[in-house]
């Protein structure tokens, strides 16, 4: 509840909406206690003073009635017309929809049914439709707009209802004995309360909305006694030749509706922290950069195709800021493969997402470094040349391809696409194109497959596609982030099987990222091992295989089931990868490592290279 | 669905207190001449037959006779319906045009000028009675500027084509459209806040599309499945908000028939505009969901 109101007060503008209605309220409530003059009294003679004229500040309507105090007394009945009609809704479509939710079966199709005819109606004209059959006056518009609302608060408590009566504590509470109607008041209600107020202060607006429009029809409050809609509705005749009549209580109802509004806004925010700020920001086309000048180009040795050069990648999420890659330094030779490897959290996928900038940002900044492709930084690079690298000479293969390819267009037309991005080509040709792609990766039945969508395929279909995708213009490197996770054993081979041919027919260049040393041994010559943000061993795979030097690196090789390896011991890793922002000084494993000394924790360790093997560690499992 | 319609319209006119002989005959009647009215009426009938010989009636294109116009209700529904049409439709075209665009801007820029200003005018729009909105209008753009007329459809002299009537419509149109453009927005923007946020969006970037193709082909794509229902929505809200307009405006559309014919108290005329207006909109949402199945293949499935 605390921390409730603390969002709410944090949140500027709903605060200032909160504090304006809490203002109009207050004096709405304090009318009968100011020196008002009286709204009813008429006096011809003074008819359509103008505001600020002697003894009218607002000036009066066309009976002489002072606007200022009918003002403040349709203010007080607007409010309270909307406050009643959102209550009675909010109580009546509450009690619906538990009721519906919790029962289920006949009772819950018998209601809901109902709840759909009503919805089925443009609301005004259901309630114009009840103001007519209990004719026009303040009461009878009131239940038209509170029943109009009802079918809302059904349906929304009915949906949260449903979900909360097959849990647990419901189930806990029938076996001790308890009746319906008792876990219908105390275990859902209480549950449901915060979407009933969500519904309740997004839904106040538009009741004082909808009575003041059914007064301003001439259909609710009845004269003299006249809320902020009847008193718009009377200035309507005299629009042109006198608006201040209308401007003043057409402000009024604009400045109550919308700090309710805001106010509202607010509240849901505070209360589905989900959907606060923050929480939903879109990605930018590539990730910001803000780094200092790139490091100096040095000659590598062998000369690389790709080289990522102390690349620093950090979220930025207000004042906190995680190092997810942390002076990662990695190359990529023409025809090599080369593995990534780490648990998730380690930064493997943001260093291969960082390559071509797509990495999510906000929150994500590359804060230092250099990608070199055939030595030209890319990093730095205008947006427009950016764009004609990603696809064409850096492709991607992703995770998991039920959520990257695009569920609503047809395979052959995504595959389509990625090769017109780059290449200047009709339909058609990109079409049979297309079709060669899909053959290349062996897609069974490629020429039924093609105009399907992605839901129609197997996941291993779906990975394929997303292979061939990467393939479609003929790329110099493939950066594969984790392909095979989504998918079961026998089609990981396959998918396997499929890049090493690839690989060696046409000479492609593989990053591959995997938290998996079984992928690595069969696919990549050479591996490096990250942790908490950096590189902690490099080398060759079957030395590093045979004798890992970092501790880490040989912990998490004894997480590897061998099949055919007989009985043997899994060993998980003790405690868990370090948070990125509170990492200890010195060796980011340290904690959890047997071999740890005093010593691990006392300053920055460097990567030490030694032939083709290098290891950050002071005390390494063997000396390379 | 419109069956449902029918039930409810026929149960909130059975609400109405009083005894429909006693209010032809008056205060006077004997009470054999009542018996026998109701008789003649079929009112001595069970509910459930009276319904259905009313649906039966209405199937007929019978929707009873108005007192107050003397005419047959159909005729005057058919006739006020078309201008309502000519109203709403305009409005939801251009709330779906600048709901849908401002909502796309506002997301992609999401956090910049573009993106506040939109928020701030949504605010104001969703918060604005659309009939204050309209006399404001009236006062600025018709009284002041004197671009547009005042109200009606059509000039009363000498006008009646096309060019008249599209110059009657402009206020009322925007009028009712501002609303429901704001909601629009509102909620397109947070459709395509959702959608870019989605591993198929980081896929198009990585094939090296452009951009524009990012947004509009591939995440506006995704958007509309969420957006295409509460645009079904909005149609009728804005039938509802054609209610307010068509008075502020004096457009002779069925909103105003029914206001007008509530404070004359003419059930049949009410009953029978209702019925008309939500089985239209009951009939565009039926259009709505096959669009929504058009786009979205995995509904078919």
């Amino acid at each position: 509840m605390t921390a409730f109101l603390q969002r709410l007060a944090r949140n500027r503008l709903a605060a200032a909406g909160g504090a304006m209605l809490a203002l109009i309220v207050l004096v709405a409530l304090a009318v009968p206690l100011l020196p008002l003059q009286d709204p009813n009294a008429t006096a011809t003679a003074e008819r359509f003073a103008r505001p600020l004229s002697e003894g009218h500040l607002l000036g009066t309507d066309h009976l002489g009635r002072d606007l200022l105090s009918r003002l403040a007394h349709g203010t007080r009945l607007s409010l309270a017309m909307g406050f009643a009609a959102a209550l009675i809704a909010a109580v009546l479509g509450s009690v619906l929809g538990i009721v519906a939710g919790f029962l289920g079966g006949r009772v819950d199709n018998v209601i809901m049914r109902g709840v759909d005819m009503l919805m089925g109606f443009p609301y005004v004209l259901l309630a114009l439709a009840i103001v007519a059959a209990l004719g026009p006056g303040l009461v009878n518009a009131l239940i038209a707009v509170a029943a109009v609302n009802v079918p809302f608060f059904a349906r929304n408590i009915r949906g949260v209802t449903v979900a909360l009566a097959g849990r647990e504590f419901v189930d806990a509470a029938r076996l001790s004995g308890m009746g319906n109607l008792r876990i219908m008041a105390v275990e859902i209600l209480p549950n449901v309360l915060p979407v009933i107020v969500i519904a309740l202060t997004t839904t106040t607006g538009w009741m004082i909305l909808e009575t003041a429009g059914l007064s301003f029809l001439g259909l609710g409050s009845q004269p003299p006694q006249a809320d902020l809609g009847s008193m718009l509705g009377e200035a309507r005749a005299a629009l042109i030749s006198h608006p201040h009549v209308a401007v003043v209580p057409g402000v009024m109802i604009f400045l109550v509706v919308m700090s309710i509004n805001l106010f509202g806004d607010g509240v849901r925010d505070a209360l589905d922290p989900r959907l606060g700020a923050g929480a939903l920001t879109r990605p930018l086309p590539a990730t910001v950069v803000d780094r200092p000048a790139p490091p100096p180009l040095r000659e590598p040795d062998p000369p690389a195709l790709l080289a990522i050069d102390d690349l620093r990648t950090e979220f930025r999420l207000g004042r906190r800021v995680l190092p997810a890659v942390d002076g990662v330094s990695l190359s990529l030779g023409r025809g090599e493969a080369v593995g990534l490897v780490g648990e998730s959290g380690s930064g493997k996928s943001v260093t291969a997402l960082s390559v071509m900038r797509l990495v999510a940002s906000p929150p994500g900044v590359i804060a230092g470094g250099a990608v070199r492709l055939d030595g030209e930084e890319v990093i730095g690079a205008p947006f427009e040349v950016l764009r004609a690298l990603r696809g064409r000479r850096v492709a991607y293969v992703f995770q998991d391809p039920q959520a990257t390819l695009h569920p609503l267009y047809r395979i052959g037309d995504q595959l389509a696409e990625a090769i017109r991005a780059h290449q200047p080509m009709g339909a058609r040709a990109a079409r049979v194109r297309a079709l060669e792609l899909l053959r290349d990766v062996r897609m069974p039945r490629p020429e039924d497959r093609i105009d399907d969508y992605p839901h129609q395929l197997s996941g291993g279909q779906r990975q394929r596609v997303g292979i061939a995708m990467a393939l479609a213009n003929n790329p110099d490197v493939i950066i594969a982030d984790e392909p095979t996770t989504a998918l079961d054993v026998t089609v990981q081979a396959q998918i396997l099987a499929l890049l090493e041919r690839l690989r060696r027919e046409r000479g492609l260049s593989i990053l591959f990222i995997t938290h998996d040393f079984g992928v690595v041994a069969q696919l990549c010559e050479r591996l490096a091992v990250m942790y908490a943000g950096r590189i902690v061993e490099e080398g060759p795979t079957a030395e590093v295989l045979a004798a890992p030097a970092h501790p880490y690196t040989r912990r998490l090789i004894a997480c590897v089931p061998e099949p055919g390896a007989g009985r043997r011991r899994l060993e998980a890793i003790p405690g868990l990868p370090p948070r990125l922002d509170a990492l200890p000084p010195g060796c980011a494993f340290a904690p959890r490592c047997h071999r740890a000394r005093p010593d691990c924790g006392a300053g920055d360790i460097p990567l030490r290279r030694a032939g083709a093997r290098a290891v950050r560690c002071l005390h390494p499992e063997t000396t390379p | 669905m419109l069956l449902g319609i029918t039930v409810i319209v026929f149960l909130i006119m059975s609400l109405i207190p009083g005894d429909p002989a006693t209010a032809i005959l008056g205060a006077y009647a004997t009470p054999e001449n009542v018996e026998k009215l109701n008789r003649d009426l079929g009112l001595d009938r069970p509910m459930v037959e009276r319904y259905f010989i009313w649906l039966g009636n209405m199937l007929q294109g019978d929707f009873g006779r108005s007192f107050s116009l003397n005419r047959p209700v159909i005729d005057e529904v058919a006739e006020r319906f078309s201008a309502t049409l000519v109203l709403a439709g305009t409005s939801f075209v251009l709330c779906a045009l600048f709901g849908i665009a401002a909502g796309v801007v506002s997301a992609v820029r999401q956090y910049g000028l573009a993106d506040r200003l939109i928020t701030f005018a949504v605010l104001i729009g969703i918060s604005v009675p659309s009939f204050f909105l309209g006399m404001i209008m009236i006062l600025f753009f018709a009284v002041r500027l004197r671009w547009f007329p005042v109200s009606g459809m059509y000039a009363i002299y000498g006008g009646g084509d096309l060019a008249d009537l599209l110059h009657h419509l402009v206020m009322p149109a925007v009028a009712l459209a501002a609303v429901a453009a704001g909601v629009v927005a509102r909620l397109s923007r947070s459709a395509m806040l959702e959608v870019l946020r989605q591993d198929y969006i980081r896929t198009a970037r990585a094939k090296g599309l452009r951009e524009r193709r990012v947004i509009f082909g591939h995440a506006l794509r995704s958007a509309m499945v969420s957006i295409i229902p509460v645009l079904g929505l909005q149609a009728g809200f804005v039938l509802s908000g054609a209610v307010y307009i068509e008075t502020v405006f004096q457009w002779p559309g069925v909103g105003r028939m029914l206001v007008d014919a509530i404070l004359k108290r003419d059930l049949m005329l009410v009953q029978g505009g209702v019925v008309f207006v939500a089985a239209a909109y009951v009939l565009f949402n039926i259009a709505v969901d096959v669009a929504q199945a058009l786009l979205d293949p995995r509904i078919k499935t």
